[in-house]
């Protein structure tokens, strides 16, 4: 399809925002310094009580008014967090542990599931079957990549393991 | 009740949950009527924002009808229907008092760089999303809105993200009559940022990207100029060219962190996690606009750092705006948009699926399949 030149004035609602004025524009249009505001600490009346554990930016001093509670750090994955909020969100020794916590949590989850009688279903949580619907030579074909190098990766580390053996045992015996 | 349910990367499934309880008096309980999957629901399914637990359910676009309502909420009442901004705001802090309802300082302990979001992640606040039956909505004097009676559930459900960061990017891009806009994206928030950037009396509207098919529906729907930057071996010297050898007037990231187009950012970002997403669009985007232009910034990316020509930004003197949309403080005006004909949401929708199906919903949509360009998910309650 090719593009066409048209006269914008035709489509509907050309203009209607239009503002010389949003110049400066959002978010800075309506700005209030803190100096310029007596309230600027103010806070709701009501505080959700904190009977959970709440993980806090230690750039804030207090837990906000309301906040989500649907999963608490706990495992391993939960120590990791708790280590990492105890640096700021200016560190990266905040952010990369809690990359990590993220993948450790992968495995407790199967592992859960698991305790729990479950079998993860890999294929449809992944949503496989609509790949195989729509998308099947790109499917089979990367599936099959990943197959390869996954063998040629246990290939080569199985070789190299054997070598190291092989190496060690000819040290061992020319030491005597 | 039935929830979406985040297992690690790229895995998801429907599974049973609690039902959310109020937890603060002026918390509600909305059932949920239609839930959509939105672009930066990818971020969170590819696992590139730090602090998603697995069991967190995602979601941020949502609307519903209040079944339960906290002692002290007093602007809905149970049976009304509502549309669910997708960022949570008291309404009274420093920010919220500035129109600022996307960085509200009283629903987010664990991070300050950013306001709480339904269903994104701890670092967003750790609240359940609308992927589910029944969602607990905090602050509910302020951010639901009663959908008004002659407005569609589709339309409604789609001002809750898509419309008010659409027309927020190119609202901060500060568009003068005439001006060229570029967007980089052609997602449903760039679709909507190029429509929208008419209404602020755009002269030429161009939007950029890699799928062929959003390409073509950009042009219906948003009436804008289209590129595949697959086709060209540079977008920089592309744009260049077509706007006179000067660059747009604005620019548009409504991309953000799963940018394809340079395999550096590609690996980088996105591979290898060592910067807070491949940051391609925004590196177009400063490139491309002209000096003294605006680059507006609604495509997300992760609390690190990015690799972007931030030298030019200095040597060509642009302004860079950015923000999550603050979905309250536009409703109003996009409402009436909708309902006068001007505005079209729901003629973004190509996908419905039955929240049971969330983990094709997902896969489909991250990897465009079907010509994939926005999908409702339909909770079993939907139709109760």
């Amino acid at each position: 399809m090719e593009n066409t030149t048209i006269d914008p004035t035709q489509i509907k609602g050309w203009g209607i925002d239009a503002d010389p004025k949003n110049d400066p524009t959002y978010p800075m249009r309506d700005r209030m310094n803190v100096g310029e505001d007596p309230d600027n600490k103010h806070r709701p009346d009501s505080l959700q009580p904190v009977d959970t554990e709440v993980l806090r930016s230690i750039e804030r001093p207090n837990v906000s008014a309301v906040f989500g509670t649907p999963a608490p750090p706990r495992g391993v994955s939960g120590l990791i967090r708790r280590a990492a909020f105890k640096y700021s969100e200016n560190r990266y020794r905040h952010w990369l542990p809690l990359v990590l916590a993220d993948r450790v949590s992968v495995v407790e989850g199967i592992v859960d599931d698991l305790a729990h009688g479950k079998v993860p279903n890999i294929w449809a949580e992944k949503g496989y079957d609509v790949e195989w619907k729509y998308n099947r030579t790109a499917f089979i074909t990367k599936m099959a990549v990943i197959g390869l190098a996954t063998a040629g990766v246990v290939a080569l580390l199985s070789s190299g393991g054997k070598k190291k053996k092989k190496h060690v045992k000819k040290d061992y015996l020319s030491r005597f | 009740m039935l929830a979406m349910d985040y297992r690690g990367p790229k895995r998801v499934r429907a599974v049973q949950k609690p039902m959310p309880e109020i937890k603060h008096p002026q918390d509600a309980i909305v059932r949920v009527l239609r839930t959509c999957i939105c672009g930066s629901d990818l971020h969170l399914y590819n696992g590139n924002v730090p602090d998603t637990r697995v069991g967190s359910t995602f979601g941020h676009e949502f609307v519903g009808e209040v079944v339960e309502v906290g002692s002290e909420v007093t602007k809905v009442k149970t049976g009304d229907r509502v549309l669910v901004p997708f960022n949570i705001a008291c309404g009274e802090c420093h920010f919220c008092r500035q129109g600022m309802f996307g960085n509200c300082h009283e629903s987010n302990t664990e991070a300050t760089a950013v306001g709480a979001i339904f269903g994104y992640s701890h670092t967003a606040g750790g609240f359940d999303g609308g992927q589910a039956e029944y969602a607990r909505v905090p602050y509910a004097n302020v951010g639901p809105t009663i959908i008004p009676a002659d407005m569609d559930l589709d339309d409604a459900v789609l001002l809750t993200d898509v419309v008010p960061t659409g027309y927020q990017a190119a609202e901060m891009a500060g568009i003068q009559k005439g001006d060229t806009v570029v967007v980089f994206g052609a997602g449903p928030i760039g679709i909507m940022a190029a429509r929208c950037a008419w209404l602020f009396g755009a002269g030429r509207v161009i939007i950029i990207d890699q799928e062929d098919y959003r390409l073509e529906f950009a042009r219906n729907y948003s009436y804008c100029e289209a590129y595949n930057f697959k086709e060209m071996n540079d977008p920089v010297v592309f744009i260049k060219k077509i706007t006179d050898w000067i660059g747009a007037d604005c620019v548009i990231d409504a991309v953000g962190a799963e940018a394809a187009g340079n395999t550096m950012q590609t690996i980088t970002g996105r591979k290898l996690l060592l910067q807070a997403g491949s940051a391609t669009a925004l590196h177009w985007a400063i490139n491309s606009v002209k000096k003294g232009g605006v680059v507006s910034i609604v495509g997300v990316y992760g609390p690190t750092d990015n690799l972007v020509p931030i030298g030019n930004v200095l040597n060509k003197g642009l302004t860079i705006r950015a923000n999550q949309s603050s979905v309250k403080r536009l409703l109003p005006r996009l409402i009436d948009h909708v309902q006068n004909g001007v505005l079209n949401p729901k003629g973004l929708i190509t996908h419905r699926l039955p929240l049971e199906e969330v983990a094709d919903g997902y896969r489909m949509f991250s990897a465009k399949l079907d010509n994939c360009i926005k999908t409702v998910l339909l909770p079993p309650t939907a139709n109760q």
